[in-house]
């Protein structure tokens, strides 16, 4: 304690303030209702006979495999759109960076539903697939948004010396992005091992992952011993998981300059079509799902009818909703906006405490920096069900009893937002040049008055960037709302769950006319916060 | 260092500001005379609203609902909480999960006055913990549109579904992960007997069973008589499925068979230790009332357990309540439910 403390100085003390509040909502919201929930469940013992079990390995072997080529698959069809986004200046750009987003609000059942559609036998193909198509916007996001701001001048120089295109990407252009694919690897590794709600519907009776397997026990059976295991299991892939991105990018500290003062868009040039073309094929593949869904709501037994959009303004067939399905996309935008902005103040807090940890020269504090990066990715890891019953069992220790309180809501949305917006401000906040920094230091300016004048002008694309994702995670996400919503103010995904769990064609309809208002809900928005982006930045 | 904590300060302002804004502005007018009772239940729950405000202006309780999941989800949470329950009434506990809630002590006696017109036909348990509130009967349904097209008869009872003649045709749902499977399933248990039910099981199987995860595939995807017009003419759903696919020309586009149906009896009940055990109570009587008790065919698919009460037009000849739906007692469902389901598993999915 006493050496930690001579490490901490004046200005340790500071960031130490600043970073108790991301730890504190993590140990109060994360860490001790998931240690609760699991500590049931080895009170209860048992959970040495489900570890014994080759079942069991076999679930989790099955379940890193297919998490591990869904990632695969997002970063192989996302890198080609990353660049499509970032670099290229052609029409219709600025409308694929909107659509990208787009499948990472559907609800799971939904794109579950249209993949069954594809392959009505479901199977290990279309699971990886469905994984692949909610994650691309994840790597062409998080890529996307360093890749805008790397100098482009490196690569023309080794052009200039004489390097192919795709040697002067190998060697210049990829290392540089490494920071940002490690942690979109990280991040879509970890939403695939978790998905749920796809694994379900495809994976049919026969393939089952760990986190179905968690569910199950938890939910149907009650079975919090053989639930803990399987989440000890999970939290030993997770930060298995973790270490590896936390490596990769340490390899590649400091790697990639970063500036803001040049629009790094152009035509794209010779080879580069051929890029543009990959990544157009892939938009036009995620398309297809979205597509499928659109012609849902508009077909019924005797032809076409917009009878669903029509029922959008009242509650559904018999009133299945409690509210019309406006009403349900105004609280779908109330409370995104409210866990946005939570997220964002602990979100980006964590990423400055973070980035000055790592700069700091003590051994201590950065170790420190590490722990807390790969702490603060957890959420995303560890299953839904396992938080949401921790809930149970501990937040009526708080006043107020939050177990069920609809403040709960953007809390937990907030939850799931917090790592995304750490992994997508952190490489940009961490490749601002140190030594412009230096100088702004040199020449008398405050701490603050640096963030201020360096890291927030060169930085404020990426944190508003961040802050539209995580509204759109916020606007799509359903474990936690469904059970934490009231049916007098549902989201938009969890009225579509309510429709299509209903019998009649109409409800069918509805639900389905109710997911194109979400994506529609959606695209508004992200071209509203992209709009935003671009303004404040000049 | 004065001004990092002073921006600090600021930061957990707007944060608490933030978690108490925006979304919940609207909650916060809430009129301290009106005892709100929470009412646990799970997510196939719906009411309508000028009823639920009927029942606030003429008892001056207003009902705040907590959706919780399916009723095994609804049960289990029920059991976690039990020192301190998330609510004071809950209902849909169904006589699947209703022996784990009782064993576990969630509910506390309380014999509704309304109980005599009916529910009590359907009682649990003798300390009266329980109330029935409707039967939601699982039965496999057909498309008749596509056995009339074909020229061969529909199939009528367990036994048909293992004919040859219908192979292929047949879509249920997992018992692990829906709740009408696991209904399917134990009501090929009344039927055959645990002596009978695996060899019953292995014929459905080489008759080219499916298996989904939930009903919204098996229903909306696979089978041929809803919207989604899948390629199985049959499908495990409810009795009360018929109703919702009548044509513009009133005739329905499916039938529920009668003889392969499995009784489910969903209660409710007072959470014990609860904080508002009087108004709980008459929450419960609301729940067995005439004015609640008309409402759960049309906005459940449910069948009211009192006695009395019509069905909506219709209902009658396109989904009639099933006269002898299997049944099994309470106490042998939870005594074999885990092991059923997975010896179901090892049976069925490898």
């Amino acid at each position: 304690m006493a050496h930690a403390r001579a490490v901490l100085t004046s200005r340790g003390a500071g960031l130490a303030a600043l970073g108790l509040l991301p730890i504190g909502f993590l140990v109060v919201f994360f860490a001790w209702p998931v240690l609760a929930i699991v500590g049931r469940g080895f009170t209860a013992g048992g959970v040495g006979t489900v570890l014994g079990d080759p079942q069991t390995w076999r679930l989790a072997w099955f379940t890193v495999l297919t998490a591990a080529v869904s990632t695969a698959v997002a970063l192989v069809a996302g890198l080609p759109v990353a660049f499509l986004l970032a670099r290229v200046k052609l029409p219709g750009v600025a409308l694929a960076r909107t659509l990208v987003l787009v499948p990472f609000v559907l609800p799971t059942v939904v794109v579950g539903l249209a993949f069954r559609a594809l392959w009505p036998d479901g199977g290990v193909l279309p699971l990886v697939l469905a994984n692949a198509f909610f994650n691309v916007a994840v790597v062409a996001r998080t890529v996307g948004g360093l890749w805008a701001r790397l100098d482009g001048r490196a690569v023309d120089a080794a052009r200039a010396l004489g390097a192919s295109p795709w040697r002067a990407f190998r060697s210049v252009t990829l290392p540089a992005l490494a920071p940002a694919l490690a942690s979109a690897a990280a991040v879509v590794f970890l939403f695939c091992a978790t998905s749920f709600g796809v694994v379900l519907i495809l994976g049919g009776a026969r393939y089952r992952t760990l986190e179905t397997e968690i569910y199950l026990r938890t939910v149907n059976l009650l079975d919090l011993s053989g639930a803990a295991a399987l989440s000890l299991i999970q939290f030993a892939a997770v930060i298995a998981a973790l270490v590896v991105g936390a490596l990769a990018r340490r390899r590649r500290e400091g790697a990639a300059v970063v500036r803001s003062d040049v629009d790094n868009a152009r035509r794209p040039r010779e080879g580069e079509w051929w890029v543009v073309g990959t990544a157009l094929a892939v938009l036009g593949a995620l398309l297809v799902p979205i597509v499928a869904l659109l012609a849902e709501s508009v077909s019924t037994s005797d032809g076409w009818s917009f009878a669903g959009y029509r029922a959008l303004s009242g509650n559904g067939e018999k009133g299945a909703l409690q509210v019309s399905g406006w009403d349900a996309a105004t609280n779908s935008l109330k409370v995104a906006i409210d866990a946005t902005l939570l997220a964002m103040i602990v979100g980006v807090l964590a990423s400055v405490v973070l980035v000055a940890l790592r700069r700091s020269p003590g051994r201590v504090a950065r170790g420190l920096g590490e722990t807390m990066d790969a702490a603060l990715m957890l959420p995303l890891g560890v299953s839904a069900v396992t938080v949401g019953f921790g809930y149970l069992v501990t937040l009526d220790a708080l006043p107020g009893d939050l177990r069920t309180s609809p403040y709960l809501v953007p809390l937990a949305q907030a939850l799931v937002i917090i790592p995304l917006i750490v992994r997508m401000v952190l490489p940009v906040l961490r490749s601002v040049d140190v030594r412009l920094r230096q100088a702004a230091s040199t020449l008398g300016a405050s701490p603050l008055r640096v963030w201020r004048e360096i890291d927030l002008p060169l930085t404020v694309r990426s944190v508003v960037a961040a802050a539209g994702f995580g509204f759109v995670v916020a606007l799509g996400e359903f474990g936690a709302t469904s059970f934490l919503a009231r049916p007098s103010a549902p989201t938009l995904p969890v009225a579509v769950a309510t429709l299509l769990g209903r019998p009649g064609e109409l409800n069918n309809q509805m639900a389905y006319a109710a997911c194109a208002l979400l994506m529609a809900v959606t695209v508004l928005a992200v071209a509203l916060i992209d709009r935003l982006g671009s303004v404040g930045e000049f | 260092m004065k001004r990092r904590a002073a921006s600090v300060a600021v930061a957990l302002a707007t944060v608490s500001a933030v978690a108490s804004a925006c979304s919940l502005s609207g909650d916060s007018a809430e009129t301290k005379q009106t005892p709100t009772v929470t009412l646990v239940t799970h997510d196939s729950f719906l009411a309508p609203q000028d009823v639920l405000d009927a029942f606030e202006k003429q008892s001056g309780i207003k009902i705040s609902v907590l959706k919780q999941g399916d009723a095994g989800a609804l049960t289990n949470k029920l059991v976690l909480t039990k020192a301190n329950p998330i609510g004071d009434v809950a209902y849909g506990v169904d006589s699947t999960f209703a022996s784990r809630a009782l064993s576990e002590g969630v509910f506390e006696p309380y014999t509704s006055p309304e109980a005599d017109r009916g529910p009590q036909l359907y009682a649990i348990d003798q300390e009266h913990r329980l109330s029935a509130v409707d039967l939601g009967d699982v039965c496999v349904n057909v498309d008749t549109g596509y056995f009339t097209t074909k020229g061969i008869p529909a199939p009528t009872s367990y036994a048909d579904l293992v004919d040859p003649k219908y192979k292929d045709l047949l879509v249920a749902e997992d018992p692990a992960t829906a709740s009408p499977g696991l209904a399917f399933l134990l009501g090929t248990i009344a039927k055959f007997g645990e002596a009978g039910w695996k060899d019953y099981w292995t014929q459905l199987k080489a008759n080219g069973l499916k298996v989904d995860s939930g009903w919204e595939e098996a229903y909306t995807k696979d089978f041929s008589g809803s919207s989604g017009k899948g390629p199985r003419p049959i499908v495990v759903s409810y009795a009360s499925s018929p109703a919702a696919e009548v044509g513009d020309d009133g005739k329905p586009r499916t039938k529920a068979l009668l003889d392969t149906c499995y009784r489910q009896v969903e209660y409710a009940g007072v959470l014990a230790g609860g904080k508002q055990v009087e108004n709980a109570r008459k929450v419960v009587d609301f729940l067995l009332s005439q004015q609640f008790q008309v409402t759960v065919a049309t906005n459940m698919y449910v069948y009211p357990t009192r006695q009395g009460v019509d069905l909506p037009g219709g209902w009658a000849q396109v989904a009639p309540l099933p006269q002898k739906p299997q049944t099994l007692p309470a106490d042998q469902v939870q005594a074999g439910r885990e092991k059923w389901i997975g010896e179901w598993r090892t049976l069925v999915q490898s």
